[in-house]
């Protein structure tokens, strides 16, 4: 398959310009250069990141703030930073703040964890969005601006259904759970109805998909094109990001990497062909600075010579994840949960944890939420001792949303049920359905293995936590709704003794800082992760091609951010020529060492 | 007509639906005040998560959630008394309340 290179073309861009995509293709990145490349060519551009966990700064070489400012040696480009996160904690603050005082100490607590979904969070990023959208007087002074994340399907839906808040808002009598965070929030309705519209409008707006040359990537800008063009966001077009082409054809490592980028682009042949499509090639991993930026866009991709390379940090010893297991299997039974960003390999890292566990003779359940699992499937029957489960989120979610629906749509006018369909729609919904499955799993771990390459989020357990006291009356009265398995689900997790919690991260700057954020969650539940997996290093991979000789170096600052600051024990997994598939590949993978002192 | 007021636990919303407790009681509740609604009763329901300034100035409610903390909530009052705390409606009883509610005795509403 043969794409143009992504080029900016002033004259042909439109006034704002939305990236989307999975966590770490490339967003902030690729919205960056084409900033840079558009103020480069005279016009006056406002670059917006909402990533919490933003790199702007870094990658601008300017400190920014929630405001414009401007880029030292780019006059025409000024940038800033909105967290969303922190948008959420200003508004929480707004709303408990006054409350000190007046409510009792674990009302406010509760208040506080009620506060902290991700709805929240969600709905404040599409305030800030707003602001800057709705009210062209804030923004008046740009040509274009560029926003490095887009508000997903979920709110703007929510936004459009504006005219049924009335019902739900006011009289009170019923009420959303998305839209609650919404009562306190300060701009108009007005101006959100306006951002929806700015946003379906293919004159004024573009949605610019983002993936890389992997299928879960390709899958998810796939999806996400087709929900948001569905919502009149129409001027869509996508590019690839990172497409690798080795120097160094007689390598076993960048030959598979080429030939996987290529196999995952053939897969997605008929979606990639339904919009223009663009590719940019694979640069070594850290594009900071402006000049990083400029090679993101013009460069020819030759990485700057080995010699300048500044990392003086040799990574140490690091464990095998076999030799985990081996420490793990002494307790004779328990849960063990992989948690981690998407994509990172928990399904994999799972499957093999459960693999090595069965061969030393243990009772192993393996239960999975991938809806893809083939890594799972291809263990069914074949290892003594060994059972699977899948859990469908789909499934379980619309059981559930079918269930509400029947019992409370009924009663509702067409803008009611619009907007409470629309609510069961929200990232709470799959996650109340996945929970309880994963209650019924955990459950199982008291006389065998348990292994699950899912988790709830701390701040679910939290919410757990706070509804304790309700359950307790429920039981009392025996008419509890929930299982004993959740009644006694928190107190299992947070046992180190039953449950251990392995984080998995890729060397990468994104994973990384989301597992990190993982592991702040569980803590605010009492609940210590077990240790930290790095997947698919190329640590040592003795590569002749000076890109991924570039990429491996990379890995330093993000292996070291682990082993120094986040883990207490870290394994080890390296990237592997082809997906390991079968128990003896997972195995194989499994007891992997890496000893740098010895290479 | 009379009032029904509620003061449910903080909750994303006030539905309850989510949260990680999918208590049918809290669906058919909901559903039963939106008909109370529209048979002219006056509903109000308040969040402490969302509206919590309304559980502070309602003398009430505020001397309850001192006294018994959160677990007094949901607290549900019928013209400004108590109806029940600490729970929701079971089939049973939203039979009872929808009468006392809209002002029926039990006689003319069998």
């Amino acid at each position: 398959m043969k794409l143009p290179l992504y080029r900016t073309d002033p004259t042909h861009t439109t006034r704002y310009l939305f990236f989307t995509g999975k966590g770490g293709v490339g967003k902030t990145s690729l919205s960056c250069a084409t900033a840079l490349k558009l103020a480069e060519a005279g016009r006056r551009v406002l670059l917006v990141s909402t990533d919490p966990a933003s790199n702007l700064d870094e990658v601008l070489e300017t400190k920014l703030a929630n405001k414009p400012t401007s880029i030292v040696g780019v006059p025409k480009l000024d940038a800033m930073n909105i967290n969303p996160v922190e948008a959420a904690a200003a508004y929480r603050e707004r709303l408990i703040g006054p409350m000190r005082g007046l409510l009792p100490e674990a009302a406010l607590r509760s208040m506080e964890e009620q506060l902290s979904g991700s709805c929240t969070v969600e709905i404040a990023a599409f305030d800030e969005f707003s602001g800057l959208i709705g009210n062209p007087e804030t923004t008046k002074d740009y040509d274009h601006i560029i926003f490095d994340t887009a508000p997903t399907g979920h709110t703007l839906r929510l936004m459009s259904l504006a005219k049924a808040w009335d019902q739900f808002l006011d009289k009170n009598t019923s009420g959303t759970s998305c839209l609650g965070p919404l009562a306190g929030l300060e701009k108009q309705r007005a101006v959100y109805e306006g951002t929806v519209k700015t946003l379906a409008d293919a004159s004024a707006t573009t949605l610019v998909l983002v993936s890389r040359p992997q299928l879960a990537a390709l899958r998810e800008a796939e999806r996400t094109s087709r929900e948001l063009r569905a919502l009149g966001v129409s001027n869509q077009c996508l590019i690839i990001n990172g497409i690798f082409e080795t120097k160094c054809p007689d390598d076993v490592t960048s030959q598979a990497m080429q030939r996987r980028g290529q196999a995952a682009l053939a897969a997605a042949k008929e979606f990639i062909g339904s919009l223009p499509s663009f590719i940019v090639p694979l640069r070594p991993i850290n594009i900071l600075g402006l000049d990083g930026l400029r090679v993101l866009l013009d460069g020819d991709g030759e990485p700057a010579s080995l010699s300048e390379r500044g990392s003086d940090w040799t990574p140490p010893d690091m464990e095998s994840l076999e030799a985990l297991v081996a420490d793990i299997e002494r307790q004779g039974s328990g849960v063990i949960m992989t948690m981690g960003k998407g994509g990172v390999g928990k399904t994999t890292v799972a499957a093999a944890i459960a693999v090595m566990l069965a061969r030393r003779g243990h009772a192993v359940h393996l239960s999975t939420t991938d809806p893809a699992a083939h890594v799972a499937q291809t263990l069914a029957g074949q290892v003594d001792g060994l059972t699977l489960n899948k859990i469908d989120p789909a499934a379980e979610t619309a059981a559930y949303q079918d269930e509400v629906m029947r019992a409370q749509g009924a009663t509702m006018d067409k803008a009611g049920r619009a907007l409470l369909e629309e609510d069961l729609r929200s990232p709470c919904t799959e996650e109340i359905a996945v929970f309880r499955a994963f209650a019924r799993e955990v459950g199982q771990g008291t006389n065998r293995f348990v292994v699950l390459d899912t988790a709830p989020t701390g701040h679910t357990l939290l919410l757990l936590d706070a509804s304790e006291a309700y359950n307790r009356e429920l039981q009392r009265q025996s008419r509890s709704t929930q299982p004993e398995e959740v009644l006694r689900l928190l107190e299992r997790l947070r046992d180190p003794a039953f449950t251990r919690i392995l984080l998995v991260t890729l060397a990468e700057a994104t994973p990384v800082h989301e597992a990190a954020a993982l592991q702040e969650d569980l803590r605010r539940a009492h609940i210590e992760p077990f240790a930290w997996v790095i997947n698919q290093s190329l640590l040592h991979s003795g590569s002749c091609d000076p890109l991924l000789q570039r990429r491996e170096e990379s890995e330093h600052r993000y292996l070291r951010e682990v082993v120094e600051k986040q883990s207490t024990r870290t394994a080890w997994l390296p990237w592997q020529p082809e997906e390991p598939v079968g128990p003896d590949a997972l195995a194989q993978l499994a007891s992997a060492t890496l000893h740098v002192s010895t290479l | 007509m009379k009032t029904i007021q509620v003061y449910d636990p903080p909750m994303c919303c006030s539905t309850g639906l989510c949260g990680n407790d999918i208590d049918p009681a809290l669906v058919s509740f909901a559903a039963l005040l939106t008909q109370l609604s529209q048979k002219g009763v006056k509903v109000e329901r308040y969040n402490l998560g969302q509206q919590p300034m309304a559980f502070v100035q309602n003398p009430t409610v505020k001397a309850l959630l001192d006294k018994e903390g959160v677990a007094a909530l949901p607290l549900i009052l019928l013209d400004g008394e108590i109806h029940l705390k600490g729970r929701y409606l079971t089939d049973a009883e939203r039979v009872t309340f929808s009468r006392a509610a809209l002002g029926e005795s039990a006689e003319v509403a069998s």
